[in-house]
């Protein structure tokens, strides 16, 4: 966080947790339709990529919301 | 453009041993490195002065800070390497990131953090310049700069061989991409860059790293489960126990006593590198007041504590899940799969698409931030510990902020290029890899002997402090070249014939840290001491420390640190 002026540290965090949480929820998706898709992936049935990145996500939102750059807000310490 | 970014995503998707990238792995890797770019770009604008380029202009937050110091250690180096090690000692590894830091965080923040910060030194040879004089921190700066630029390039060589084996990308793809990425941000933003990118990069190191030990245990039947589990694989070794396996050196396989632990690793190596090295340390000095400065190292050492759950559970997985992994010289001529890999073969067991890429991401955001950490330490000491006094002494003049500001910047260029070279140097003679390992661990003992007198005793002296760290160094140098020629000479420095090379390390900083403290002694006590008046701001006792107790108990750093601390002791007696 830069004290006086700028972008929080956290924007950048929720927006990148914005990103990988939906890029990771998409490529869950098939997954959930076809279970033999990863035929690999020891306890695939658990979909553990949709609600990770479905938790990112959220996390992401919030961060965006709370740390938006227009918005006046305290310093995050 | 096209035929480079065709060529680029060639070597992302490369097919591997161990793992496959699918689209959505590639996408997290490279919006990644868009977005550590986009931070430096951003920030170059507020990077002005040599505060701002060298202490993020002093005006951190305890969580910036906090987070900051913790995850330019947390190399992905050290992720995979106690991962492996996890899975070759056991819970043993585990205190490293317990014994091994935990109190020596808490006695930064408390007892030295002050001094470092009262002082308003630039970095802890600028610390020994002021308390000991110009050999001293000439001494510290250039052994520091040297070996700080050597481990660089030979965690970027490690770093590229591990992202080879694991998803097959090329060595030079590897090395060029990830050192010109940390390049261009640091030389944008300096500390303030390096420092933004590390918080983010901790946040992915967890993002990417969490679900691993989660899905671990859930397949194993949680902690008793992977216990059960690994006493059935391994019927005659102690895997689980912290400490009660410590009696004697053949008791655990990690062939090292209590003594070695507690006061090698516990209170000599950790204290060393916690308290002195510059890598980490330069990141509280950038906090904006006292009190953010003591709370950052605490904070830190709060979620130091539970990397384990990231870096050592995994490997515990693995023992219980994974049997049968062997060590890389068997792995290498059986082409059996080694425990090195023990964390992207988690990885690959556990995560699907999407979360592979953000796993490997993790790992990349680890060497990064160590990688950052490495140069943006190095350029400060070069430009003011070194640089600058020899500047001084050959023109006479003092020049302004921006000349050291560009300084700075050619440093971090030159740093890299050093550091690249280095790599390649390792990559024709893999030995270097060791000497250049070894040779951090030499100054990191008798440097903390150093600097912790210099803060809590008025008597010790500028001869003192120079000649201890010399001798100490001296000392520690010389007991590696014994064990070297004659390896029986470890069970002297060990005092035990069973010893491993694991004790070699903590025997040795315990002796040369000594050996530093009592020719500091000596020869303090028979030179002449500073007086007392140019010892304010930098020694206890001389210096008038700001008080806390105006604040409310939940807002002082002693009473947080209390917390850890006691948190730390619990986790002993439950793994004990």
């Amino acid at each position: 966080m830069h004290e006086e002026h700028g972008i929080s540290i956290w924007f950048f965090i929720g927006s990148l947790l914005v990103i990988y949480g939906l890029i990771i929820v998409i490529a869950s998706l098939p997954a959930l339709f076809s279970p033999a898709a990863n035929p690999h992936i020891v306890l695939a049935h658990l979909h553990a990529g949709l609600w990770w990145g479905a938790l990112m996500l959220l996390l992401g939102i919030f961060y965006v919301v709370m740390y938006w750059p227009a918005k006046k807000h305290e310093r995050p310490s | 453009m096209m035929p480079l970014c065709s060529s680029m995503l060639s070597v992302l998707l490369a097919s591997s041993s161990l793992i496959s990238l699918g689209w959505a792995d590639v996408l997290i890797i490279v919006i990644y490195f868009a977005m550590v770019l986009g931070i430096g770009y951003y920030l170059s604008r507020y990077t002005k002065t040599g505060d701002d380029f060298f202490l993020a202009g002093r005006k951190m937050t305890m969580w910036i800070a906090g987070l900051a110091f913790i995850s330019a250690n947390l190399g992905s180096l050290e992720l995979m390497g106690w991962a492996a090690s996890a899975y070759q000692y056991g819970i043993l590894a585990t205190h490293w990131y317990w014994i091994g830091a935990i109190p020596a965080m808490l006695f930064l923040a408390i007892v030295m953090m002050p001094f470092y910060y009262i002082s308003r030194t630039h970095s802890v040879p600028g610390y020994l310049k002021l308390r000991f004089g110009e050999s001293a921190r000439m001494l510290a700066a250039i052994s520091f700069a040297l070996m700080t630029i050597l481990m660089s390039g030979v965690n970027m060589f490690s770093m590229a061989l591990v992202m080879k084996v694991i998803i097959g990308w090329d060595i030079n793809f590897s090395i060029w991409v990830s050192s010109i990425t940390v390049l261009v941000y640091v030389v944008l933003g300096g500390l303030l860059s390096a420092m933004f990118n590390e918080v983010l990069q901790f946040v992915l190191i967890w993002a990417g790293a969490l679900l691993v030990p989660i899905i671990g245990l859930m397949e194993v039947g949680g902690w008793k489960g992977m216990v059960a589990r690994i006493h059935e694989n391994f019927p005659h070794g102690d895997y689980t126990h912290l400490w009660s396996t410590l009696g004697h050196f053949k008791d655990n396989p990690m062939g090292i006593h209590w003594t070695g632990i507690v006061f090698g690793l516990g209170f000599i190596i950790s204290f060393g590198y916690w308290t002195t090295d510059f890598l980490v340390v330069q990141r509280v000095l950038s906090a904006k007041d006292l009190r953010s400065a003591k709370m950052a190292p605490i904070i830190g050492s709060a979620f130091k504590m539970l990397v384990p759950f990231i870096v050592i559970l995994p490997g515990l997985i693995g023992l219980a899940v994974m049997p049968g992994l062997v060590g890389q010289d068997q792995a290498a001529a059986t082409g059996q799969p080694s425990y090195n890999e023990i964390l992207p073969l988690m990885m690959a067991r556990y995560l699907g698409p999407g979360l592979l890429g953000l796993g490997i991401t993790a790992l990349i955001a680890g060497f990064m931030s160590g990688m950052a950490g490495n140069i943006t330490a190095f350029s400060t000491v070069w430009t003011y510990d070194i640089y600058k006094p020899i500047h001084l002494a050959i023109t006479g003049q003092e020049v302004d902020d921006r000349h050291y500001v560009r300084m700075g910047r050619w440093a971090t260029i030159v740093g890299i290029v050093v550091s690249i070279g280095t790599a390649y140097l390792v990559e024709h003679a893999a030995s270097i890899m060791d000497y250049v390992q070894a040779l951090f661990s030499f100054f990191i003992a008798p440097l903390f002997g150093t600097v912790i007198l210099g803060m809590l005793w008025k008597r010790a002296t500028p001869a003192g402090g120079f000649w201890g760290l010399l001798a100490g160094t001296a000392s520690s140098i010389g007991m590696w070249v014994w064990v070297r020629v004659d390896p029986r000479a470890l069970s002297i420095i060990a005092g035990s014939p069973d010893a491993k090379a694991m004790a070699e390390d903590m025997y040795r900083a315990l002796w040369s840290w000594l050996i530093c403290v009592a020719v500091t002694v000596i020869v303090s006590l028979a030179t002449r001491p500073k007086p007392e008046v140019e010892l304010v701001g930098l020694v206890r006792g001389c210096t008038e420390i700001p008080s806390e107790g105006h604040l409310p108990l939940v807002k002082r750093p002693i009473f947080w640190a209390a917390v850890v601390f006691i948190a730390f002791l619990i986790l002993q007696v439950i793994f004990w």
